[in-house]
């Protein structure tokens, strides 16, 4: 779902680099959040919530909200749509509240 | 601790013009933005702006950032740390900040806070599923990634971010199925909302969202009219099927800083929520805490840059740098801010901006 042709814009992609997502390998471009690589892939479903365990996405993608939070190299609570994309990155969809320290 | 005369917290249009404004005047200046990038909302706002030459009408606001960060780097007293967040501004002008991970102490003699605003929610069953994004989340998306955010659109909000942002989408290869506003009238300007008419997008005023549906994700809504009393009319309702929807119904200040640093704050619904009182010149009730741009009142880019470039003038003069022209300067400020506030379209925020002043003109010369 990526944008190729733009009337206006010309979009610099970084470098290509592989990456995984619960165990399955994707391809994103560094620099790029992990959300819209995330995104990039049809990967909408970001974690679910606590106690009526709902699919949860993004909402305002640029580090308000917190509602894209996933675990990031083994590190919680990860703004996902804020942090940049780096090759190896270790993404996983968080349960509950996730290590708090 | 690290010692500055005039700390600008957030990189935006506003942030950006306050410190320009500042160094051309004297004062060393010390810009913190939580991002990678600087430029706040510019980044993303592929269309040309308006109003005079002097808040860069017909140029496209991501070169607008470019022009501003240009200027910057011409003058000397401008230092900048991205990747740093600030976490609260104590007494005594201190303030704490996250660089990067590392902890770092700031004592500023004066301070700009120019943080901006961020999307309000809309309440209404299912208003959680994947696919239902704040308007300014797409743009984010789309023109600062190149990410498309899905195949059809519900656009909820027919201000002016819904309508510029639905022309984006169309402009992305997106099909913006409609655009729907519980007023009853389109409330941004009607040069956008004739633009995306022209592509074969309805608008539907006086329509709300019933609910959402979809089960991992989105995949259509139900909007209702309203009656006159807002109160939704049963009978009315229309089925889109959409995998995204576009919440785009206001901004309110971050203004978490401000509390914490005790300014005094009013709410004031034409500007979006609670936003500080202030004086003509920028300045809050703390002394030596000043406001640019959205966190002070939700408006626009332009009105952020010279509301930027007036606090940058007041805090020089604050910090003890004044010029022979400087009370032209100010005028001129003074009147462009009239001037994009004028007519009916500015009705809004002057009757907002009217609730906030709270020192006039002579009280404010004091210091001269």
């Amino acid at each position: 779902m990526r944008i190729n042709d733009h009337p206006v814009l010309e979009f610099k992609r970084g470098t290509k680099v592989t990456f995984t997502f619960n165990g399955q390998t994707l391809e994103g471009y560094e620099g790029e959040t992990i959300a819209a690589a995330l995104h990039a892939a049809g990967v909408k479903v970001l974690s679910h919530s606590i106690e009526h365990h709902r699919p949860r996405g993004f909402y305002c993608a640029i580090g308000n909200c917190s509602s894209c939070a996933m675990e990031v190299n083994g590190e919680s609570n990860v703004r996902t749509c804020v942090e940049p994309l780096k090759e190896g990155m270790v993404i996983k969809t968080q349960e509950g509240k996730g290590d708090l320290l | 601790m690290k010692q500055v005369e005039l700390l600008v917290i957030g990189g935006g249009p506003a942030g950006l013009c306050a410190a320009i404004s500042a160094a051309k005047q004297g004062a060393k200046v010390l810009v913190i933005d939580r991002n990678e990038m600087l430029g706040g909302q510019l980044i993303k706002q592929t269309h040309m702006f308006f109003g005079s030459e002097k808040q860069h009408a017909s140029v496209r606001g991501i070169d607008i950032c470019d022009v501003l960060l240009d200027e910057i780097k011409t003058l000397y007293h401008v230092e900048i740390l991205k990747d740093t967040t600030v976490n609260a501004i104590y007494d005594d002008g201190v303030v704490t900040a996250d660089m990067n991970g590392k902890y770092i102490k700031i004592k500023a003699k004066a301070i700009v806070v120019a943080t901006g605003a961020s999307e309000k929610t809309l309440a209404f069953p299912n208003n959680d599923l994947p696919g239902v994004y704040g308007a300014g989340a797409v743009q984010t998306l789309m023109n600062v990634y190149g990410v498309k955010p899905g195949q059809n659109v519900l656009m909820v909000g027919a201000g002016n971010i819904g309508l510029i942002v639905s022309y984006q989408l169309m402009q992305a290869g997106v099909n913006v199925k409609a655009i729907i506003d519980a007023a009853p009238s389109i409330g941004g300007y009607l040069v956008h909302a004739s633009k995306i008419r022209r592509m074969g997008v309805p608008i539907y005023t006086g329509y709300t969202v019933k609910e959402a549906k979809g089960k991992d994700c989105l995949e259509g809504a139900t909007m209702i009219k309203l009656d006159e009393k807002w109160q939704p009319m049963e009978g009315t309702e229309i089925n889109f099927d959409a995998d995204v929807m576009c919440i785009s119904v206001g901004l309110t200040p971050l203004a978490e800083l401000l509390w914490q640093a005790g300014c005094e704050m009013k709410y004031v619904g034409e500007l979006g929520g609670f936003v500080p009182l202030r004086n003509e010149g920028m300045e809050t009730s703390v002394k030596g805490i000043f406001v640019a741009g959205d966190v002070g009142g939700v408006e626009e880019a332009s009105s952020a840059m010279v509301e930027g470039y007036l606090a940058g003038l007041s805090t020089a003069k604050y910090l003890g740098y004044t010029s022979y022209d400087y009370n032209a300067k100010r005028d001129d400020y003074l009147d462009q801010l009239d001037s994009l506030r004028s007519g009916p379209v500015g009705e809004k925020i002057r009757i907002g901006i009217e609730k906030l002043i709270y020192m006039n003109e002579a009280a404010a010369s004091n210091n001269a």
